[in-house]
Formats: C-alpha cells, structure tokens, sequence
C-alpha cells in the first residue's frame, strides 16, 4: 500500500499556480479520501500567505522557509523532499518546466515509480496505478500501468484535470522549516533572463487569431493579419512559427511562450499540443479551423471546421468585411 | 574641344623649336620626320618607340601570368569539345555581338566601339612599328586594301570617339539605374568606366592628329597628301591645322604618337585589372562558353557518378574549387549588369544580384592571386566571406542571367557548386533540411507516404483508368507525374488533366505509381548531388522495368530532369508537344473557347522555354483552342521570361525577399491585358494563384494549367 | 571536454498520422519511416559545437534495436566522433528508469565530463535525462536553450521556463543536460555523409558487456508498463459545423457574434 499524498506547490508572488488546485482533483482519483499534504517552499515574503490559502483546500501543508528555497531550484526542491518525504510518498507535481526539471531526479533518489505527463487517472487496483497518457503530440493515447508500491512521482498535464474550488479541508500549517536537512547544490541558480517584450501584449487581448503550422508560409501571416483586423483581434501563435521566426516570441502562446486570458481564441491550423493549450486559461470559447479532423485541437474546441486556412479563412474575412 | 586643341598647338610649337629645328632643313621628304627618325634633346625618339612597346608588352605579359596563375589551380573543366560549334558562338555571340542589341542603346554603343576596336587594332599594331621601322606597312596593307582599310579606319575612329562621348554622358549623367552599385557592394564602377572611355578617346584623337598633322604637313609643302575621308576625325583635324606652322604641326605629329603609344600600352596593362578584362578575355571566354542548356556540371569533370564515393570534397568552397572556366568568367565580367537587371531575385530585393557573383568573385582572384608577393596561403572558405548563405540559395536556377550575358558568364553551374559545398558541409537552411530529408525517405519532399503516389488517379472515375505499370504490366508511353502533381490536392488536377489529354489521344499509357520517386531536379539544383544520384538511380529502374518506349511528362522541371540529367532512359516529351501533334493528326479535337470574354497570356516556365527552347508548342497547343484571344507580355516573354518564384525545393526556402517574383509576373500579365495566365508547370501555377491572391486580384485575374485548359475544350 | 549525447530512434511523425493497430498493441508501423529524434539531434549539434569551441569528442550512444545503429550513424556523419549501442533482447520493454540504469551502464565505461540527451521525444516522456543524472549523482538541468562553457569545470546554461524567459544557471561539471529544439541550427546531414562512415565500426553492448543483470532491466524489471495504444474518444468534442465554405463561415460569423468574438 502506498504512504501518504504529497503536492508540490508552484507559486509566484504570493499567489499558488492553478496547478496547485488541479492536483487535488487528480489526487482524489487515486485516493478517493486521504489525507492530502500540500508542500510550500520559500523564503519569507509572501510564503504564509500561500500556506494559507491552501490549507484551506489541502488538510495539511508544510511550509519550508529557508534561504536556499528562496528561488525554487529543482536540485535543491530535490534534495528537500527527499530528506523530508517518506520514501513510500506519492507525490503529484505539475507537469511543466519546473516538473519535468525535478521529477525524474526525485523518483530515483526516493527510488519510486514516475509517470510523467499524466492526461487522466484511471484509479488504483491495489499497488498498481491506472493512467493514460499521450504520445506523438496527441495523435494516440496509451493506458499505462504503475506499480506504486514503494511510491511514486506523478507529474499531471496543466488544464486536464478541473482544479478543486471546494476549500473545505480546513487544514493546517505545519512550520517544517527546521527539518530542511542539507541543501547545498551543485547548480547555482544566477537570473532569469526576460523574453523580449513585442509590440503588442497578447496577455491582455480579449480576442485572438493564433495560427500554427497550417499557416504553411510566413506570406500566408496577411490572412490571419486580416480576419484580426475585421475582428478587432490580435495574431498569436503556436511555437513552430516563432521557431521559424515569422513571428516574435512575445506573440507565442503555449507554456514556452505566453499565457493568455482571451474570451474568444481562434486557432487556425494549430494541431493543439498541451504546451500550446497550456498557455490558454481562462476558459475561452474556441474555434479551431484545421484540416485534419484528427486535430486534438478539436476535443479542446467548442466550434471546429475541418477546412484549409487558407481557403477557409479568406472567405470568412470577407463575409465579415462585407457585414 | 578647341582650347583643347589649341594647347595642344602651343605646346607642340614649343617643343618643336627645341627638338627638330635643326633637323628639319635637311630632310625635305617626307612632309614630317617620322617618330622612327626623330631626336629629342638629341636622344633618338626611336628609343622610346622601341623601348615604350618592349615595357608595356613586358609588364602586360606579367599581368597576364600572374591572372593565369589561379586558373592553373582551379579544378578542370572539358571545354575543348565541339569546336565547330565553338567557332559558331565565337562568330555569332562575341564577332556578330548577337546579344548586344538586347538592350538597344547600350548594344548599339557596343558594338560601334567592338567594330572600332577590330578595324583600328591594325592600324594600332601598325602605329607601334611606325615608330622604329619608317614608313612601315602592314603586309597586304600597301596596295588598295591598304586605301580601302585607312578610309574606313578613319571612320572607325570617328564613330568611336563619337560612341565613347554618348556612352560618357549616358555613364555621367544619365546614370542608368542597372550600373548603380548598392552600398553592400562597395563603390559605384562609374568612374572607372569613364576613365576607360577617356582612354579610348584619347587613342582616337592621338591617332587621328597623328594622321592629321602629317596630312596638314603634307599639304602645306604640296607633296601628294594622304586622301581623308570627309567628316571624320582626321579630317577634321587636317582642316583645323591648316594654318598651322609645319614646326607644330611636326611637334604635334610626334607628341600624338607618344601619346597613342603609351595610352595604348597603358590601356593594355590597366585592362587586367578592372572589368575591361573582357576585352582581352571575351574572345576566349566566348569560345569556351557552356554549350548546353539546363544541365548541371559534373561533381567535377572526369570523375564519373559511380565514383563520386571517392572524392574527398564537393563542389566549391574555396576559390581554387572554381573551374578555370568560372575563374575566366570572373575576369570577362563586364559589369554591364543585363544578367542582374533580368534577376526575378535580383528584383524582388533577394539578396542575389549574379553581376556581383562575378564581381565579387573577380576581386576576390585579385586579392587571393595578387600581382607582387606570394598567392594567398589563407584561402577562406567562400561562403561567409565574399558570398554570404542567402546570397546562394536565393537562385531560382531560372537562366534569365545566362540567356541575357554577352559574354557567355554562366551563373547556375556556379551557384549549384557552392550549394554543393555547403551541403557537403551540413550548411544547408532548416527550411530546407525538412524536405531534404524527406526525399531521401520518402521520396517526395512533403515525406507523403510512397503508396499513396497514385492517388490522384482515385478521383478519375471510370472514363479514364490509368494503369500501373510494373512487371506485368506494361504501355508504350510512361507519363511520368513527379511529386507536385501527385500529392499537391490542387495541383493533382493537372495529373488528371494530363491523363485525360492523353488518354483523349488515344495514347496506350501508364504510371509508375509508388515505384515513381521525385525526379530529383530540384535536389541536384541545391546542390545534394548524392541525393539525386539515388533518385535517378531508382526512378531508372524503375522507368526500364516498365518497359516504356516513350516518356510524357507535364511538369517542366520532371522534363527537364528526365531530359538532361537522366541518361539511360528512353525519349522525353512534354505533354504540349504531345497536344500540338494530337491536334495536328485530328486526334484530339479541340472545341471554341468556352468563355470568349477571357483575355489569356500564356507564362514560358524557365524549365520550358529558357532551358529547353520549346516556346512555340504550348503557344501553339492553346491556340488550337479556337476563338481563344491570346496576348503576349511583350518584352518579358520568351526568352526574357521572369521566374513565377521558383519550383521544387524552392517552395520550401523561406528568402529575404521585399515582394514574391510571382507578384511582379502577375503585374506583368495584367499590364499586357490579360485576365487569365496559363502556366505549363505545377509550380507556376502554385506561384502564381499565390501571387493572384497576394495582390488582391482574385476578382480580375485567374491562373490555369496548360493541360486543364485544353482538358476543358476536348471533344471527347 | 568529453561529451557523450543520448539519442534515440524514432518514428518520423511530421507528415506520417501515426494510426493505432488492430489489436491496439503498438501503433501502425508499416508505412512509417524513422530517423533520429529531433530534440537529440539539436543535442548533437551542440555538443559538436562546444568541442570545436574548447576541443574534445563526442561519443553518441543509443539504447535500442539494431536499426538504432542507423541513427547512431548519422549522428557520426554529422560529426560525432565515436558512436555505441546499446542493445540486447533481454532490455526490450524497458521503461525510463530501466534505459537510465543501460545507460548509466554506457556511461560508466568512459569517462565524460558532459552528458547531454534531448529534452523529449514524441515517444516518450521526457524522464531518461533526470533519472540518469540522479543515478549517476551528477547536476542536471532540462530544457535547456542555452550553454556557454566558462571554463572547464563550469557551464553557464539557460533554462526554457514559462512564458519565454530563460532561467540562467551556472553548473558545475561533470553534468546532465536536456537540451531544447532551437538552441542551435543543427547541419544538415546528406547521404554522402553517412556513406563515408559507413564502414566505422559501432560497438554494440549488451547486458554483458555493460555489467548489468538483465532482471532488473526491460519488462520484468519495468514498474512502469505501457498497456496498449488507442485513440481517444472524441466525446465532447468541439461542434464540427458543415455545409459549404459560405455555410459555415455564416454560422461562425453568428457564433463569434454571441461570444463577443467581433468587435
């Protein structure tokens, strides 16, 4: 039988991630009832004020206030839990940069199980954990199986799981800051080197046109440019356009890019990965224009048409150009 | 001109009281001593007449080793072949200048001064002897073809200052935009041109005072006068120095000769270092120049394509990796910039102008192969130093520089051999790495999966099946589709298209299906030689396998291909050759143009016309449609078409670029009147309909394939 | 510096839609093609870069069947100098931890100051980089976009963090980095280049040859088990609109209405 239920806490300027709510839910499929310990580190500043906003959603938080916490450094965040945790802990982490930078490492040194990206829980069959996950991009889904006698270290895909707004756990604090053990490190974290700010801030736009791969040619940019423009909207994009440098970095939406809060969000011949839809909150009415109507985008869209941009979208603009 | 003139008097007078006074008492004939008998300061003139040629033609002849040196170097290249055809060009490109008048003025100019120079070079060769040998004649000269030649010189002279002084003026102040050097070349070479055409005039004025004065002299004294032809320079200036003492005229007669002398060695030795190189190397550079159209070089000449393997490096990145031929070009370049002013590259602000490949090229062989001190050991690699990455892969490989350069500089060879080299070293652009890849796996450059090749045929219907040919099956024509047509979903309807054509024909035909692999041109053009080698390797066997005797195709650049770089298979036709002689034989009946409002052009792909001549056929397969009302884009058509923007691979690389060529071509069309463009290539019609959208003219213009617009006139 | 690159054989998903066999086992391998995973082959490249900085080799090494030998090779053609596989029947349904222990084997028969993999393959799920790090008790960091060797024993290297920004680390040496697409341009590897190594001799590694007992590696010693493939039920999925072009654009411009999504 697995030992007790561990969540990492992401959290900036006193305010947790949106993850940290998440992982509740997924927790509960696995333990429909125990006890949950939400794991808060820092240094001063706001570090209560997140403790306490989740006490009231987890029974029990440990706090770690401590110097080296003060930037979250997964070899250090490693290193703690290993020395704090029980080595049977299941621990849930959300599966972003920071995540993916720290879990691999902390189910070795705890010498647990690790699934990574985790899309939905299936519930547990006495040791054995039944999930799904997706490979290549999303076209196919797996159902994998975790023996998680000894532990494990789940990391769960932002945004699939509906973050638990109960609050009612009333649980509490517990100040663990004494108990840190030795956390020197190797790697030394210097800065965090802003992305450049663009001309226009996606983050704050009510309507987006997001185009994506299916946009085919950086001359093809003037078609979204223009239903944007009949709109009222703003042009954001997948990653691949900003790795072929049609785009600013700054208009790229996805957890490598931007996170944006847009009403409506139209994504025009964008396959849909989760980093692109992890940087999409808010819960936007989307439209996806795809012609693969395999798309994933389509299972995240409210409205989908199955048709090329290029011819699609044209018509569309011209539609609205003319009222 | 007369104050010009005048000082020239003046001073003449003055040397002459220094120089001959003595003399002239005791010669009474001729009129004026000779530059062969003259002393000056008591030194007899005929040192400086001999010594002059001896100096000139000594540093000439260094010049001219230490220019040859790096074409030693360079790699080999066959040019000795067909030399018949050879002399050919040499008559009709360099002798005839059958190029020039391509750009009317400019050739006009040309070729008065090229004739000039032809006719006066043995008056030029005779002058230089006159000055040690007295009254010599070139052999064969002293009898009435010697008359014939002088009246006529004199003429030549004439309208060679003449020509000199427009080209001067044009040059100075008219300023043509195509001489203008952008900023990232350097200097404008305006100064440098009208430097040389000063020096040619002054070749024609000294020579013809030299004439003159003696002429003047001759009169004066009343001894039988050389006869000068009214109206030109000589005679002219005979008249002008009618009144002249005979102590001038005499001074003038020796300082003119000097002055012939040493501008004309002058002339010879600066001539190797700018771009009136090619007034020694045009010759030459014609001779050798590339006889055939839309082939690529070998890797390198004498190495054969099994044995490719062995090389040690490919294509050019160092200047010695360069054939001697294309270091020629270098040299021969004239920087008349016809090739940059028809670059669709060049005019969509790519960063390719093919006038500065040669340029650039020719500075670097100066700089790298200097005349004093050792050739450079640090031989940098090209790319990155003179030539930059875009500046290579901006080519479309679409001729209009070569159709265009009278001196025979070629430009594709060059620029595939630098791709050749960077790909040899992994520098190839990401946009294009994709495809690359692709081809190699897959066949095709999107990474389509093989089976679904034949495809497009599912959409046929029953009227017309198209077999697959194979083992057991077998036709007499192959129609060879190429990966465009056959999974591009709009440009499968020119396949069917295609198939219908021939299928109306009457023609006993299949495809290749999965066994058909990209013909592998646009591979070989950017320089993955292997690549394609691999390509053609299996596209051959598969062709053989088939058991074809013929090979149709509707896609240019798979025309060419098959045509140029394929050698084991049997004929190949394109598919309007196909139409015109159907129609010809009554087996194709064409009925009248459905819609008889529409105005069409019809756009030569370079694959079609340039690299392969065949201009009339599609022209002639669409007006077989009757009651078609057919314009031309006059002066972009034929020959001097522009490139829609580039096929194959081209579709993928992602250029700097200020606006698509296919823009400008769609400018073109709607300027010459016309609502409809046909193209006879997949990828002119793919540039094309972009075009069409990109300006806004989906309302006034469409686009339509050859094979689509005669698939809908058939009378089936 | 000696730098040992992880890479992996995978399928090429970029125009091939990856279909699910009949009995849901694996997925439909019969019409795809292979090549190297992309974010290894950025790994490669960088590793080639940093040695023709500071001087060194690159060895690549993959855990895979015997077709792996074929991405091994191109990434030598690519410039790597030394290539290993590590292969065996015994290390076939392996999860990540089980390919972390092989190559922590790999690892433990050089000797290198650098180990880099890339930061995920579209099979995979991005693990084998930290769980090797961790094994071997070196520093690791992912995703990274950036590396600037300060001097032999340190690497400044910067991480790809949320909404675009670059967390700057500075590293200590010997270390384990995923690197992320886009750190560099990788060079384009031709046919001619993997014809000229293709006589080098790969070494292969089996359980023997690496030490390790084969019962702690592939699917006995698997906690981890990937059950079958499927693809996901579409439940409720976006409302697909159909008619013409026209149709649908006229039922979009009245939906984006009601949404607010015209100003």
């Amino acid at each position: 039988m697995a030992g007790q239920v561990f969540a990492y806490i992401i959290h900036r300027e006193g305010i947790a991630d949106d993850s940290a709510l998440e992982l509740i839910t997924a927790a509960r499929k696995i333990f429909p009832a125990a006890p949950l310990t939400a794991v808060v580190t820092g240094s001063g500043g706001n570090l209560d004020a997140v403790c306490n906003e989740m006490a009231a959603s987890y029974n029990e938080v440990w706090k770690f206030d401590h110097e080296a916490l003060a930037y979250p450094n997964a070899e250090v965040i490693r290193k703690l839990l290993v020395n704090t945790l029980p080595g049977d802990a299941v621990v849930l982490l959300p599966h972003n940069t920071f995540g993916m930078d720290l879990a691999p490492g902390l189910s070795i040194k705890m010498d647990s199980a690790f699934v990574a990206d985790v899309v939905d829980i299936e519930g547990l069959e006495g040791d054995t954990l039944n999930v799904i996950r997706q490979e290549y991009s999303g076209q196919v889904s797996t159902h994998v199986t975790c023996d998680i006698s000894a532990g494990v270290v789940l990391n769960i895909r932002a945004g699939v799981f509906q973050a638990d707004e109960s609050k009612a756990a009333g649980g509490q604090v517990v100040d663990k800051s004494g108990e840190t053990g030795d956390l020197s490190a190797v790697r030394k974290f210097l800065e965090i080197v802003e992305a450049e700010v663009g001309d226009v801030d996606i983050t704050k736009e009510d309507i987006l046109v997001s185009i994506g791969r299916g946009i085919e040619d950086e001359d093809n940019i003037e078609i979204a440019d223009e239903l944007a423009e009949a709109i009222g909207g703003v042009v954001s994009c997948s990653r691949p356009i900003v790795d072929a440098k049609w785009l600013e970095k700054s208009r790229q939406v996805g957890t490598s890019g931007k996170t944006v809060k847009p009403k409506v969000y139209l994504a025009l011949g964008i396959s849909g990965s989760f980093q692109h839809l992890g940087g999409l909150k808010g819960n936007p009415f989307i439209v996806a224009v795809n012609k693969n109507p395999k798309a994933p985008i389509f299972q995240v869209a409210d409205v989908g048409v199955v048709e090329d941009l290029l011819e699609f979208v044209p018509v569309l603009t011209e539609k609205i150009q003319t009222g | 001109m007369n104050t010009q003139l005048g000082f020239l008097l003046n001073w003449g007078r003055k040397f002459c009281k220094i120089v001959t006074e003595g003399v002239l008492k005791h010669i009474m004939d001729p009129a004026l001593i000779s530059p062969a008998s003259a002393a000056f300061l008591g030194i007899p003139t005929k040192i400086f007449s001999i010594l002059i040629p001896i100096i000139g033609i000594g540093i000439f002849a260094f010049i001219m080793v230490r220019r040859i040196s790096p074409l030693v170097k360079a790699a080999p290249d066959e040019r000795f072949d067909r030399i018949a055809q050879r002399f050919g060009s040499v008559f009709k490109i360099w002798l005839a200048q059958w190029r020039q008048p391509r750009y009317m003025l400019a050739g006009m100019l040309h070729i008065l001064i090229f004739a000039g120079f032809i006719i006066l070079g043995a008056r030029s060769t005779q002058l230089v002897i006159l000055g040690f040998s007295e009254n010599f004649v070139l052999p064969g000269f002293d009898g009435r073809l010697g008359h014939i030649y002088n009246f006529l010189k004199d003429y030549a002279a004439t309208w060679v200052l003449i020509a000199c002084i427009i080209a001067a003026i044009r040059r100075g102040i008219f300023k043509p935009q195509r001489y203008a050097v952008p900023p990232r070349y350097g200097k404008g070479h305006s100064a440098e041109a009208i430097f040389v055409l000063g020096l040619i005039s002054m070749l024609m004025i000294s020579e013809s005072l030299f004439e003159a004065s003696l002429t003047a002299a001759q009169v004066q004294k009343g001894i039988h006068a050389e006869f000068l032809p009214p109206l030109t320079l000589a005679w002219l200036f005979s008249h002008m120095l009618a009144g002249a003492s005979l102590a001038s005229l005499q001074g003038l007669h020796l300082i003119a000769y000097f002055i012939h002398d040493l501008t004309f060695f002058f002339f010879l030795c600066f001539l190797p270092f700018g771009k009136h190189f090619h007034v020694i190397t045009s010759l030459f550079n014609v001779f050798f120049m590339r006889l055939d159209r839309g082939n690529i070089k070998p890797v390198r000449y004498g190495v054969a394509d099994e044995k490719l393997d062995e090389l040690e490096s490919f294509g050019v990145k160092l200047l010695e990796d360069f054939t001697w031929k294309h270091i020629l070009d270098f040299y021969t370049c004239a920087d008349c910039g016809r090739c940059s002013d028809r670059c669709p590259a060049n005019a969509v602000g790519r960063p390719l102008s093919p006038r500065f490949i040669s340029i650039k090229g020719r500075d670097d062989t100066y700089r790298k192969y200097p005349l004093i001190g050792s050739n450079s050991g640090d031989s940098k690699p090209l790319i990155g130093d003179i030539y930059s990455e875009d500046e290579i892969w901006s080519c479309t490989t679409c001729g209009a520089c070569e159709q265009e350069c009278p001196l025979g500089i070629e430009y594709i060879d060059k620029i595939v051999d630098l791709r050749r080299g960077m790909v040899d070293e992994g520098n190839v652009p990401q946009s294009l790495q994709k495809p690359l890849g692709a081809l190699e796996k897959r066949g095709n450059p999107w990474g389509k999966m093989e089976k679904k090749r034949a495809d497009w045929t599912k959409e046929l219907g029953e009227d017309c099946t198209v077999k697959i040919l194979g083992k057991n099956k077998t036709a007499e024509t192959l129609y060879f589709t190429d990966s465009i047509s056959s999974f591009d979903d709009r440009m499968q309807a020119i396949a069917r298209s295609t198939a219908k054509i021939l299928d109306g024909a009457g023609i006993d035909f299949g495809i290749l299906g999965e066994a058909e692999k990209d013909s592998g041109h646009e591979a070989r053009r950017f320089g993955e030689e292997m690549l394609f080698q691999d390509l053609k390797d299996q596209n051959t066997e598969a062709i053989l396998n088939s058991g074809v005797e013929k090979i149709v195709t509707a896609d240019p650049h798979a025309f060419n291909a098959l045509k140029k770089d394929y050698t084991e298979i049997p004929p190949v036709e394109h598919i309007s050759q196909v139409i015109v002689r159907s129609v010809k034989s009554g087996k194709l009946r064409l009925k009248p143009v459905e819609d008889s409002s529409k105005i069409y052009v019809y756009h030569d792909p370079c694959y079609l016309g340039r690299h392969n001549n065949l201009y009339d056929d599609p022209r002639n397969a669409v007006d077989a449609i009757p009651r078609l009302k057919r314009v031309e884009m006059e002066g972009n058509c034929r020959d001097r078409s522009f490139c829609c923007g580039g096929g194959g691979l081209m579709l993928f690389y992602e250029p700097e670029e200020e606006q698509r060529m296919g823009v400008l071509r769609v400018q073109m069309a709607k300027e010459a009147g016309a609502n409809v463009i046909i193209a006879a290539c997949p990828f002119c019609l793919v540039n094309i309909e972009d075009a069409i959208k990109v300006s806004g003219l989906e309302s006034q213009m469409e686009a339509i394939d050859l094979c689509e617009l005669v698939v809908r006139h058939i009378i089936f | 510096m000696e730098i040992l690159v992880c890479v992996k054989r995978v399928p090429d998903t970029a125009e091939n839609e990856i279909e699910v066999n009949r009995d849901g086992s694996d997925i439909e391998r019969d019409d795809l093609v292979y090549s190297v995973n992309e974010w290894d082959n950025y790994a490669v490249e960088e590793a080639i870069q940093i040695v023709d900085r500071v001087g060194g080799s690159v060895t690549v090494v993959s855990v895979g069947d015997e077709e792996s030998e074929e991405v091994v090779r191109r990434e030598m053609a690519m410039g790597a100098n030394n290539g290993i596989l590590v292969s065996d029947d015994a290390f076939e349904g392996s999860d990540g931890k089980g390919i972390a222990a092989l190559l922590k084997g790999a690892v433990e028969k050089g000797t290198y100051d650098l180990i880099l993999t890339g930061a995920q393959a579209d099979d995979g799920a991005g693990q084998v980089g930290g769980m090797l790090a961790a094994m071997l008790d070196m520093t690791y960091a992912s995703v990274v976009n950036y590396i600037e060797v300060l001097d032999n024993r340190k690497l400044k290297v910067g991480r790809e963090i949320e909404g675009g920004n670059v967390e700057m680390n500075e590293i200590e040496l010997p270390c384990v980095l995923s690197i992320q697409t886009g750190i560099n341009e990788p060079r384009y590897v031709g046919i001619r280049g993997i014809r000229k190594v293709a006589s080098v001799d790969i070494p292969v590694w089996g359980s023997s040859e690496l030490g390790i007992d084969a019962a702690s590696i592939g699917e006995s010693g698997a906690k981890v088990k990937r059950v079958d493939y499927f693809v996901p039920e579409l439940g409720e999925g976006a409302e697909i609109l159909e008619g013409s072009m026209e149709e649908i654009a006229d039922k979009l411009i009245e939906l984006l209405k009601a949404k607010g999504g015209i100003k």
